[in-house]
């Protein structure tokens, strides 16, 4: 019996489709645990590749001691049928001579399984922003050419900020070089996102400006940004914290103090 | 990353590397480099005559019982605890070559890294002791390598793997005198139940044995990896002891002898090497 070794979704699960990107602070992949963790996604498959370190933990998602037992790997696809709404969990980096296989092995799975369109939720570093970045705010969004004919007007009536196209060498002026698309710290967002032009994919990337460090607030923030658009929670709940923290980030800075130290 | 006493130490930082641009646009010279690295680390089976002729023609060996050691307790634990009878016959080897390989003289390094052990009286039993460290690009490749050798049905697999304390995350502080533990990991095919406690979020597993784990569940193969958590960096008795318990699930299989002399156990657990007296 062939092993599942990446999943086929659907036909009635062929809507939206969330990614992360392995990148700065980790921020796209916090917002997916809260997404999964908070609608209470089902797991339907892994994506078994030679592109990720290999890694193996319990299940991040328990609710209770019964569910703790499930073993989880690298990349998995988690569904929530009444949104129509697929995820894909990365948990592990990319093999760094992988990425552009990791990338068309994305591209191709995305393309066979027909989604209506794909959002890689990415971040980029904060401290390369240039002076037109610095002000206003740290979010950005891109959007292939497909996915801006069906979403131009949900998106001007976001008043969201495109990312910008910036000069190859700042301050040089005499240096004949088109503005281009640089995602520093995003990982594979940017050759996603060229691929799935070229792929004529419906994608759209929505990026954070961060630094290292405590990157919650950040996870919060794209969630909540993405959620202005996609409407993935019941907005008549009137708590702040809608979205619901996994058990997997306990200790995310270590563990308890030993009290000898003091 | 260079520290204080000046030896270089691979960090792993969570800022991503950015993605090379230029790949693309290689000459053939670069990419003939990068050709033959690639061939350097590929990861290389080699079995013995009777093993090699068992699997031509695509057959596969037949395996009930497949226990892999990680690390260098672990696999001091199955030399000295079971290994030791002359019941087992050394089938195979792999050679791995990656950065941190040092340069060997002579071919007895290289085939003690990975070894392969069968069982005499009873051929579907075996037992791999990896002690070499394995590049992150080169685990997948060893797994996928020596699981197509082995047929899945009925196969039952078990790691040992060494881990340290530091590693361990825990709100309560650990002290001392609690390590070495084991934890246990397991696939959704494994029925049995596993020895210890299983590893608490947001503990995970990396390198082989995650590696072995995420093949296993994929194929729909029971396994279950006993992670050790030691204070000590070394080899150890005390932690070697650790990993009994382990095996007494297995006990029509393999045999234990139940404690090996003190000779045995000294002959492994070495001392600390010359270049780390600095904390005698």
């Amino acid at each position: 019996m062939k092993p599942v070794s990446r999943p086929v979704m659907e036909e009635s699960l062929k809507q939206a489709f969330l990614m992360p990107a392995v990148a700065v602070g980790n921020v796209g992949q916090l917002a997916v645990d809260l997404i999964v963790s908070t609608l209470n996604m089902s797991r339907v498959g892994h994506i078994h590749t030679d592109c990720l370190i290999p890694m193996a933990g319990n299940n991040p998602y328990a609710t209770c001691k019964e569910d703790a037992e499930e073993l989880h790997t690298p990349a998995e696809v988690y569904t929530a049928a009444e949104l129509k709404l697929a995820v894909l969990q990365i948990r592990a980096p990319i093999v760094q001579t992988k990425s552009k296989k990791f990338r068309q092995l994305l591209v191709s799975w995305i393309k066979a399984s027909g989604f209506s369109r794909t959002v890689v939720l990415s971040s980029s570093h904060a401290y390369q922003r240039d002076d037109q970045q610095l002000q206003g705010t740290p979010l950005r969004y891109l959007v292939t050419p497909s996915l801006l004919k069906v979403s131009a007007d949900a998106l001007k009536e976001l008043g969201w900020r495109e990312m910008e196209r910036v000069s190859a060498f700042p301050g040089l002026t005499d240096a004949n070089t088109e503005p281009r698309l640089y995602i520093p710290g995003g990982g594979i967002t940017k050759g996603l996102y060229t691929d799935s032009c070229t792929e004529d994919l419906s994608l759209a990337v929505l990026l954070l400006f961060c630094s290292e460090g405590d990157n919650i607030p950040d996870a919060f923030t794209l969630v909540n940004h993405l959620n202005d658009w996609l409407q993935l929670l019941d907005n008549h709940s009137p708590e702040p914290n809608k979205w619901k923290i996994p058990p997997s980030w306990n200790l995310l800075f270590g563990s308890g103090i030993p009290p000898a130290l003091f | 990353m260079a520290t204080f006493f000046g030896e270089v130490l691979s960090v792993y930082s969570r800022a991503v590397e950015e993605e090379e641009e230029d790949v693309d646009e290689e000459n053939e010279e670069d990419e003939e480099i990068r050709r033959e690295l690639e061939q350097k680390r590929e990861v290389v089976l080699h079995w013995s005559p009777e093993v090699s002729e068992a699997l031509r023609s695509g057959n596969k060996l037949q395996c009930s019982d497949f226990i892999l050691a990680v690390g260098h307790n672990a696999a001091s634990f199955l030399s000295a605890y079971v290994l030791s009878s002359a019941n087992w016959d050394a089938v195979g080897h792999a050679s791995v070559w990656n950065e941190r390989s040092r340069a060997v003289t002579g071919q007895h390094s290289e085939e003690s890294a990975c070894v392969f052990h069968r069982r005499k009286d009873n051929p579907s039993v075996l037992i791999c002791q990896v002690t070499c460290y394995l590049a992150e690009d080169q685990l997948f490749q060893w797994t996928e390598k020596v699981f197509e050798c082995l047929q899945h049905r009925e196969l039952n697999v078990m790691v040992l793997s060494d881990g340290s304390v530091a590693d361990y995350k825990t709100a309560d502080y650990l002290c001392s005198s609690s390590a070495p533990f084991l934890r246990s990991l397991h696939t959704g095919a494994f029925s049995d139940r596993p020895v210890c406690q299983p590893l608490e979020q947001p503990n995970i597993i990396t390198g082989l044995p995650a590696a072995v784990l995420n093949h296993c569940q994929v194929h729909r193969v029971a396994a279950v990896v006993y992670q050790c958590y030691s204070d000590v960096i070394g080899p150890d008795s005390v932690t070697m002891e650790t990993y009994k318990l382990a095996l007494t699930r297995l006990g029509r299989s393999i045999q234990l002898y139940p404690s090996p002399s003190t000779d045995v156990l000294r002959k492994f657990a070495r001392t600390t090497d010359i270049q780390s007296n600095l904390y005698i």
